[in-house]
């Protein structure tokens, strides 16, 4: 197909509509037995017409394989340790950094250290617990606000608004960030505590995230049923600290001796 | 293998810690490494897989039941070459969970996740691990933990398994849609792109699926999720969002929420030709505005955000590019935005909008030829696409038909002749465009090589063909004089004779050796 050279040049040359020649049409233009008509054609979702295309879209879904490094392949660099006070967490690729920095002190509460998935659930978790405003004025209206981004509905009670989150939006029951907030003093083994999954075999062993609750009692962990202990926590290095914001990490640890 | 850096989200008041360097080249198309899968076979051999792909694509669109999903992985190119995924079996699985749950030294855990990530890339052990009881539960536990490089090989976990063909597999991932959906409000680039290319393979998987992440607010996730500057979260949201578009059921439960999010606008800029403009993310959101525009549903909100115009630029850019590099990656990105210039400009909304809204740039017809040049060189089978929008710029367009002929575009657009049956059909039905608009017109097709050319597909066999180019012959002897002489002369009435007796064309033909014949 050869194209006039002087196209490419009028493809980068000044925007601008041609100056129409005149249009003069003869009543017997398209009259039977002839049928054209100049028109637009709309093609719908589904038309045959867009079949090749759709196949080459889906062929270079099927192809493409993205990389994204993860493995122990990705480029190493001098061992750094996090700077965030009392996190003393250490790392050699930036990405491993970025990802733990992101999830354990970007959204972290200045008040009680924990961290949170979100700033959208940080805010909340600070209006509910930590602002005693919220407190009186939730006492005469619905303040609790659902989770769901986009959903502007309130409630009374944050069980109301665990019952919409539930029914309304298929959250399950047992959604990590939403907790029930229980009234501070000794804490009681039950459903909060017990957040991560159970663990195979029906043993429970609570992980170290308590930190992501929007509402989360004090971080007593009850004693084992089967009298199991997180022991572990004097194995660590004290090079490690499970990132929980550096002061509630050494806080948890001393409540565990405590209980020992 | 990444090698390179980013400088993602790491604002005050952290210290700079190492000096870093940020990605992307300087070119206008840039686009983020990419391979395609590693495969230990030989070309032929690709050739007929890829034919029985293709194969199996149309067979499944034309039952609407396309489905394709993407896969995320990480693979070391020298490792991969002889690789083959372990399969692992329950007990080994249980195993793996556990240490990963509650081993005593981080890396021993990570690595337990590691080793059960690269077993779950074998169907076998995918299947393994939804007979496990309380399997995804664990998974979602250490999902949600606060181990981040746990979160993230769970995820990965998930990820495997949100690829499978299965939907019992697949499906066993439902669990954890609510946590994805939370986490894209987070900040850590990768782990949020692998939450998308997981959730953009859940969408796809069944309408069950979507009738659970709808109600969980995934339209409201995504519209926040897009403002992300990360150009590998755009891509992956491009695709997930992509995905629920292309879902059975999208003109009524899902576009009209998507229309009613902040999310258009977002995309319309993505699409914006300049130097940030990423090759990668313009092709998902191209499909994206693709299978809203062609759902019908509210076009004319697009049209009033710039869309045409938009699209238009971006058109130009496309040619642009195309002349400067071989790049075969750029039909991808050509095909949706023709598909919704050619829909939006059918829309009586086009009328409405300022004239800065509309399409009457000139250059567009310039561009759309050096693109269908490229198409004949690389992918033929879009020609009929790129002639579509062709169609419907010059069907009520005086200017746009005086730029054809003033441009000199017509000898080229009739050596497209030769091409197919189809786009025989629609060259001549562009030159109809221009022919029906009267004298002025028909006076500079002619003489040239249009009748030759018309002499020619009246030898074809194909009844649309010879029945377009029946239409064009009325025009030019209704308009040009000298035009019945010349086609006499050319033994144009026997060229008509062999239609005599076909049924569709016979009263044509008549008409015209009348008209031939006494004028």
């Amino acid at each position: 197909m050869q194209l006039p050279p002087a196209l490419h040049a009028r493809l980068a040359g000044a925007p601008g509509e041609a100056e129409p020649l005149p249009v003069e049409r003869d009543p017997a233009a398209g009259t039977t037995p002839f049928r054209f008509a100049a028109r637009q054609v709309r093609f719908p979702r589904e038309h045959e017409f867009f079949e090749d295309g759709d196949v080459q879209r889906h062929l270079y879904l099927q192809d493409v394989l993205t990389q994204v490094a993860g493995d122990p392949e990705r480029p190493r660099v001098p061992e750094f340790t996090c700077q965030v006070a009392g996190c003393c967490q250490v790392f050699d690729a930036l990405e491993d950094f970025e990802h733990h920095y992101h999830t354990l002190h970007r959204n972290v509460c200045s008040f009680c250290k924990r961290a949170f998935p979100s700033g959208h659930l940080l805010d909340t978790h600070i209006l509910e617990w930590h602002d005693s405003l919220f407190q009186i004025l939730a006492e005469r209206q619905d303040m609790y606000q659902c989770l769901v981004e986009g959903c502007t509905e309130k409630f009374r009670t944050s069980r109301d608004r665990k019952e919409h989150l539930v029914t309304r939006h298929l959250y399950p029951a047992d959604f990590r960030f939403d907790k029930p907030r229980k009234s501070k003093g000794p804490a009681t083994p039950g459903p909060a505590v017990q957040v991560s999954a159970e663990a195979l075999g029906g043993d429970q062993v609570p992980s170290e995230g308590d930190a992501m609750e929007v509402c989360f009692e004090h971080t007593e962990l009850p004693p084992e049923p089967s009298g199991e202990r997180r022991t572990y926590g004097h194995r660590i290095p004290s090079t490690i600290c499970f990132g929980q914001g550096a002061s509630r990490g050494f806080k948890s640890t001393k409540k565990r001796n405590k209980h020992q | 293998m990444r090698g390179r850096y980013r400088l993602s989200g790491l604002c005050s008041p952290l210290p700079v810690l190492i000096l870093v360097q940020i990605s992307s080249s300087s070119t206008m198309w840039s686009r983020r490494q990419r391979r395609l899968r590693p495969l230990s076979c030989g070309v032929e051999e690709l050739r007929c897989r890829r034919r029985e792909r293709e194969a199996a694509l149309r067979k499944a669109r034309r039952e609407q039941q396309l489905v394709s999903k993407r896969l995320l992985r990480d693979e070391d190119p020298e490792k991969a070459e002889g690789y083959v995924a372990v399969i692992l079996g329950e007990a080994e699985i249980q195993q793996f969970l556990r240490l990963a749950q509650r081993g005593t030294e981080e890396k021993e855990r990570e690595k337990a996740l590691v080793s059960l990530r690269r077993g779950l890339q074998h169907p076998e052990t995918q299947q393994a691990f939804i007979r496990l009881e309380g399997s995804i539960r664990t998974l979602v536990g250490l999902l949600t933990s606060n181990q981040a490089l746990l979160q993230l090989e769970a995820a990965r976990c998930l990820h495997e398994l949100s690829h499978s063909e299965q939907s019992t597999v697949a499906e066993a991932c439902l669990p954890a849609t609510s946590y994805l959906l939370t986490y894209l409000s987070g900040h850590s680039s990768d782990f949020i792109e692998l939450c998308l290319y997981t959730l953009g393979n859940l969408i796809v998987e069944s309408e069950a699926v979507r009738r659970q992440l709808l109600p969980q607010g995934i339209v409201p996730a995504l519209a926040a999720c897009i403002q992300s500057p990360h150009l590998t979260v755009l891509e992956a949201l491009g695709y997930a969002l992509s995905q629920l578009l292309q879902a059975k059921e999208a003109p009524e439960k899902i576009i009209p929420s998507v229309l009613g999010s902040p999310l258009p606008q977002h995309m319309l800029q993505l699409l914006q030709p300049g130097p940030k403009l990423n090759l990668g993310v313009a092709v998902e959101f191209a499909w994206c505005l693709h299978y809203i525009i062609c759902s019908q549903v509210n076009n004319a909100l697009l049209i009033t955000h710039g869309a045409l115009s938009t699209l238009g630029l971006l058109l130009l850019d496309l040619a642009g590019a195309v002349q400067r590099t071989e790049d075969a990656g750029l039909e991808l990105l050509a095909c949706p935005v023709l598909r919704c210039l050619s829909n939006l400009l059918t829309e009586a909304a086009v009328e409405a909008v300022g004239e800065q809204m509309q399409l009457r740039d000139e250059r567009v017809v310039a561009a759309l030829f050096i693109l269908l040049q490229f198409f004949l060189q690389k992918q033929p089978s879009l020609l009929p696409e790129g002639l579509w929008l062709l169609n419907n710029l010059t069907a009520n367009s005086p200017s746009f038909c005086t730029s054809l002929l003033s441009l000199d575009l017509i000898e080229p657009l009739l050596q497209l002749l030769s091409v197919s049956n189809v786009v025989s059909v629609l060259v001549l039905t562009v030159v109809c465009n221009i022919a029906e608009k009267g004298p002025a017109y028909c006076q500079r097709l002619w003489p040239g090589p249009l009748l030759p050319s018309l002499l020619d597909t009246l030898a074809f066999s194909d009844t649309e063909v010879v029945g377009q180019s029946l239409e064009l012959l009325q025009l030019l002897f209704l308009y040009q004089p000298g035009a019945v002489q010349a086609f006499l002369q050319q033994s144009g009435l026997q060229a008509l004779q062999r239609h005599e007796e076909v049924a569709q064309l016979q009263d044509r033909v008549r008409a015209l050796q009348q008209t031939a014949q006494h004028g």
